[in-house]
This record gives structure tokens, C-alpha cells and sequence, in this order.
């Protein structure tokens, strides 16, 4: 399986998700965002940071990028395509994913673990977890608070493209353990045709038990089946 | 021509900062404050001398880049 993690002006988690790859025996390539072609991938993986400094946006900027453009055709072709956490922020700036990341709702940078629930393991990211598998994953950003409007949010619980959700250990969806404000607890999507998965928690963080868990893993093996 | 432009958060979206300020701004003493929202400022200078079509480029850059349309409503004016 190979994969391509494009990389931007500050991207930092870059390093991080292309090792927890080729841990799970991806054949990685580091893409640079000036390249103005993809080499062939089965998995583009679009990393969390800070890309150009979060200026006007987060992501706003990078998701003009040229790259971006062979990224979208790419997607559109049907190829899987992960957003982690500036990544997610870039997806919806492209229109790749609807809606947008707002502001965390109490002003804070928030870097902790927090606890999210599998609610569609029917997909070619989550097909290795159980049906509302309680996941413990560590997530890192200024602006998570998922927006969108009433209709896309219909749109989404109907055909089943809410990923992950906000909850706390035992799995109850509530509002003390919703940590941005993300509407409805949401804390990952999927596009219409789920090759495309938008999330802010950091799965390539939760792929080695020495320094986390392995909550993480099994999105990686499910891409690999 | 010269044009600026304003950005604003719709007014279903939750402006946290805005709130923020305002709530320091009531502590200042500022009791008739009724309500701030928060946005975003462009000054903006375009090679352009005739005025319609030079707003229209302006409400492109708008629509492809300054603003986020599913939260932000926008208004250019012109200044000089």
C-alpha cells in the first residue's frame, strides 16, 4: 500500500504520522507543497500543524495550494484521502469536506487525551474497530470546533458519515465531554463517498504503547485491508 | 481604486471572542454596552479604473479566498 503525507510550511505532525506508516508497512512518500504532481498513492495523508502560520484561516492558505489541486482530482478519482487536525481544517477550506472548524468554543489551545466513539465501523478507515469502540486519543488544536448547517448535518447522520464522537470513558455522548464546542460532540466526517476522513484527534500519536496506547492502529490496518 | 472590505461572522455563528471583549469592555464600566461581534479588516488596492468590474474582482477574491462563506458574510465599500 503506498502512501504520500503532503507537507506545508509548518506542518509538524508530518514526521509523526509518517512513521506510525511505515510502522504499519506503508510505503511512504514525503510530498514538499510546491510539487505539482502526486506520485501514485492508494492513501494521501494531509498532516496537523500550523500550515503557513494559521494566517487569515486555518488551512485557508494551504488549500490554494497547487498540490491541493492534484490532491482534490485525486480524491475525486476515488483515492482515500486523511485529514488529521490541520489537515481536517485544509479538507473543509478545499470544499473537500463541508463544513468548517471554528474557534474552540472556550478560547483555549487544547492539547490533552480525550475519549471519541467509533460510530461507523462500516468503512475502509474503521473497519478494524468494533461498533462504538471507545477510543482514547490525544488531540492538539486552537480551532476544533466542527461546524455546519442544519441541512449538511441532516445530511450527515442520515447516510451514516459522522466518524468519531466526543465522549467520556464510559461512551456517553455529552456535553461536559464535548472539550471544543464541535456541534453534536462531532469529532470526525466523512465525505459522501468516504474515501475522504476529516478528524482532529491524532491517531498516528496512538500507535506505540511506550509512549501512549494503540487506539490508533487499527485505522491504519483497516486502510491496509 | 482603493476598497475595503469587512468581514463578519453570520449571525447564527457563536463569536467567542467577541464575547470575551465584551464582557472586559463591561467590566471597564461600559454598562450601556448592548453587544460586539468580532471580524476581519482589508484594505485593498486594485490596478482597475473602472468601478464595477473592479468590485466584481474584489467580491472574487472575497469568494475564493478572504472569506469562509459558510460562517462569514462580507461588505466592500469603496474608498478612494
Amino acid at each position: 500500500m503506498k502512501s504520500s503525507v503532503i507537507v506545508f510550511p509548518g506542518s509538524n505532525c508530518d514526521r509523526d504520522i509518517a512513521s506510525a506508516l511505515e510502522k504499519m508497512q506503508f510505503k511512504n512518500r514525503m510530498v514538499w507543497h510546491k510539487e505539482t504532481s502526486l506520485p501514485k498513492s492508494d492513501l494521501i495523508v494531509i498532516p496537523g500543524g500550523f500550515s503557513y502560520g494559521d494566517y487569515l484561516r486555518s488551512g485557508a492558505i494551504a488549500g490554494k495550494s497547487l498540490i491541493v489541486e492534484e490532491v482534490v482530482k485525486a480524491a475525486n478519482s476515488g483515492c482515500l484521502l486523511l485529514g488529521i487536525c490541520n489537515g481536517f481544517q485544509i479538507l473543509t477550506e478545499t470544499g473537500l469536506l463541508k463544513g468548517t472548524l471554528l474557534r474552540n468554543k472556550n478560547l483555549k489551545f487544547i492539547n490533552r487525551n480525550v475519549h471519541i466513539k467509533v460510530l461507523n465501523n462500516k468503512t475502509k478507515f474503521s473497519s478494524k474497530y468494533e461498533s462504538n469502540q471507545i477510543l482514547k486519543m490525544n488531540i492538539a488544536h486552537n480551532e476544533g470546533n466542527y461546524f455546519t448547517s442544519k441541512e449538511h448535518l441532516d445530511e450527515l447522520k442520515k447516510n451514516n458519515l459522522i466518524a468519531f464522537k466526543y465522549c467520556d470513558s464510559a461512551g456517553d455522548v455529552t456535553d461536559q465531554s464535548n472539550p471544543n464546542g464541535s456541534i453534536e460532540n462531532i469529532a470526525g466526517i466523512y465525505n459522501d463517498k468516504k474515501n475522504i476522513l476529516g478528524m482532529m484527534p491524532h491517531p498516528e500519536r496512538m500507535v506505540d504503547k511506550m509512549i501512549s496506547n494503540t487506539d490508533g492502529v487499527n485505522l491504519f490496518s483497516s486502510l491496509l485491508n | 481604486m482603493k476598497f475595503s472590505v469587512t468581514v463578519t461572522l453570520k449571525k447564527d455563528v457563536l463569536d467567542p471572542q467577541g464575547k470575551v471583549v465584551q464582557n472586559t469592555l463591561i467590566n471597564l464600566g461600559m454598562n450601556d454596552l448592548k453587544n460586539i461581534r468580532q471580524g476581519k479588516f482589508f484594505e485593498i488596492e486594485i490596478d482597475e479604473k473602472d468601478e464595477p468590474s473592479a468590485k466584481n474582482k474584489i467580491d472574487q477574491m472575497c469568494k475564493k479566498l478572504l472569506v469562509n462563506l459558510i460562517i462569514e458574510d462580507y461588505k466592500i465599500n469603496k474608498v478612494s
